[in-house]
């Protein structure tokens, strides 16, 4: 039976790339993936198209690029990724350019485009899914709208014979999917199969989070070496069987316990875990350690895909500002209470007191509130953290000045004052019919 | 029967979509996941995170020991709009194992005799 090896070298945009050199190197893949986009990022890219047209991909898209193209075309691995954010045909441009610096002579990019649906949206009837308003309501504060597309347009891409898959928002497991759908030309109406191919582009879409990532625990999940961690590879087969497993000599562990981590994460109701291209089934998975870093999961099922695709609508949403300053030694508690009380009557001067704001002490109760267990002592020092939303930068800029002010015009030994403004972006959903979004589809082909 | 925290009978991740919070967690020895089944009800973890959260869900995965917990309006309206410190809530799979239990004096433990590594626990 055929099999095909597909490393996950991303997880999101931020994720070191090293590993993923190695993967290239080591990992005697097929294929490789890069997983760079989380739900609101696609917003975040378009902002950034908006202000240069020639942006709104990856920051790392070329440094991965760099890292990974040279040992990737020597031994035929083909690499398919979502880091073309809010611009892919921008992104691709940029690879070729990145290929011929590093002295490549030939490569082929193949571009997925058609998720940006911001003119397909209104006047539809279509209503946010988490409030059930008119998304035509939300109109003056849109800045994108990108549906989840699926694994099909990137089968169709590798069948041009690309070296690299660049696509633009698809859900996330769609890209290990797609992969399979191209080399086993699994049929797009084989539920439980396809419902196996998303557990396994799910279990290594966060890459780290599989081979021992987001799991050390000193005591109870004791993990070595994280510092060098692998990233994961997914050993598919013809019949759907998969093995997880990383690069041998690599940091981290693949374990019958991370891996059973990993494919109930995010997922809400295990039997009915919808994507575009199935409505997988993980509510009878189970996961078999059968060598070192090698861990067989089965069990996989699946159901119709959905009619309708999910869309995000990327929305502005003023800013938040925050301040932080420290208090140590005997008292730091009292005098971090008494600094936040100060706070409150400044934010009330300055005109934000009826604003949304949350005041923590960090070492207190900054995650878990007021439920932290009584019994845990006053730690040795304390953080003040006071975050407020605001309609303008210049409110959100206040918000850090009247914090680190405290240095001077607060209580006794107030330290380390520090400040930020974010531009808060939030995301709602929406439903589009399937037919809409997929008859805009458009796969185009660029190369050296 | 003797007093317990979770995080000596199972381990736990955390992850959110939108507002809601969602607790993956998986007996470490499958003779407790039937005992699990039974302690962790919806309104005993409602009860853990009173305050923190509003409607729960469970879901039963027998075939990973796994109970997967869905916590609705968790988040602060949601990773992208809330001002909490962790706006993903993924610090809160500890403040999940941190919920104590009694259980019979025979159940396993994760850790025995103050540190060691139990007998059943691979």
């Amino acid at each position: 039976m055929r099999k095909i090896r597909i490393g996950e070298g991303a997880g999101y945009s931020g994720a070191w790339i090293e590993p993923a050199k190695e993967l290239a190197e080591k990992g005697d893949l097929q294929y490789l993936t890069f997983e760079a986009l989380a739900e609101r990022t696609i917003a975040l890219r378009q902002l950034e198209r908006s202000k240069d047209p020639s942006l709104g991909y990856d920051p790392w898209l070329e440094e991965r690029m760099r890292a990974v193209l040279v040992p990737a075309l020597r031994q035929g691995i083909r690499i398919v990724t979502n880091m073309g954010g809010a611009n892919p045909f921008q992104a691709g441009k940029r690879v070729l350019a990145t290929a011929r610096q590093i002295g490549l002579s030939s490569l082929k990019v193949a571009i997925v485009e058609g998720d940006h649906v911001l003119d397909l949206i209104q006047g539809g009837g279509y209503r946010v899914l988490e409030t059930g308003e008119p998304i035509e309501a939300l109109a003056d504060r849109m800045i994108s709208a990108n549906a989840y597309l699926g694994a099909r347009p990137i089968a169709e891409a590798l069948a041009t014979g690309a070296d690299v898959v660049i696509t633009g928002r698809v859900a996330d497991p769609a890209l290990l999917l797609g992969c399979l759908i191209h080399e086993f030309g699994w049929s797009l109406e084989d539920w439980p199969l396809l419902g196996c191919g998303v557990l396994a582009g799910h279990l290594t879409e966060c890459s780290a989070q599989v081979t021992g990532g987001y799991f050390g625990d000193p005591g109870y999940k004791d993990v070595s070496h994280i510092a060098r961690i692998g990233y994961p590879i997914a050993e598919v087969g013809e019949d759907g069987g998969c093995l997880i497993t990383k690069v041998p000599g690599s940091g981290g562990a693949v374990t019958e316990l991370t891996c059973k981590e990993q494919v109930l994460y995010e997922v809400q109701d295990p039997s009915a875990y919808i994507t575009p291209d199935v409505t997988a089934d993980f509510s009878k998975v189970h996961c078999l350690q059968v060598g070192p870093d090698q861990v067989r999961v089965g069990g996989a099922s699946g159901h119709k895909r959905p009619d309708a695709l999910k869309v995000s609508v990327g929305l502005r949403h003023g800013f938040m500002g925050e301040g932080q300053i420290s208090y140590g030694g005997p008292g730091a508690v009292h005098r971090a209470k008494m600094a936040a009380d100060i706070i409150r009557e400044r934010l009330e001067i300055a005109g934000l007191g009826a604003n949304k704001k949350k005041i923590d002490l960090i070492g207190i109760d900054s995650l878990f509130g007021q439920s932290t267990s009584p019994e845990i002592p006053d730690p040795g020092e304390v953080r003040l953290r006071v975050a407020v939303r605001t309609e303008t930068q210049e409110d959100a800029r206040r918000v850090g000045r009247e914090v680190e002010a405290l240095w001077i015009m607060g209580p006794a030994g107030g330290g380390g004052a520090a400040g930020q403004v974010k531009e808060v972006v939030n995301v709602v959903s929406l439903l589009l019919p399937r037919e809409l979004v997929e008859g805009r589809i458009r796969i185009s082909v660029d190369e050296l | 029967m003797k007093r317990v925290k979770l995080r000596e009978l199972g381990h736990a991740r955390a992850g959110d979509k939108g507002n809601t919070s969602v607790i993956g967690f998986f007996a470490y020895d499958p003779v407790n996941f039937n005992l699990l089944c039974r302690l962790l009800t919806v309104d005993r973890v409602k009860d853990h995170f009173q305050g923190m959260v509003g409607r729960v869900h469970r879901f039963e995965v027998p075939s990973l020991q796994g109970l997967n917990f869905v916590m609705e309006e968790a988040l602060g309206g949601g990773v992208n709009i809330s001002l909490a410190i962790d706006p993903h809530g993924k610090s809160r799979s500890s403040f999940f194992l941190d919920m104590e239990l009694t259980v019979p004096d025979e159940t396993p433990l994760r850790r025995e005799d103050n540190g060691k590594v139990g007998r059943r626990n691979r």
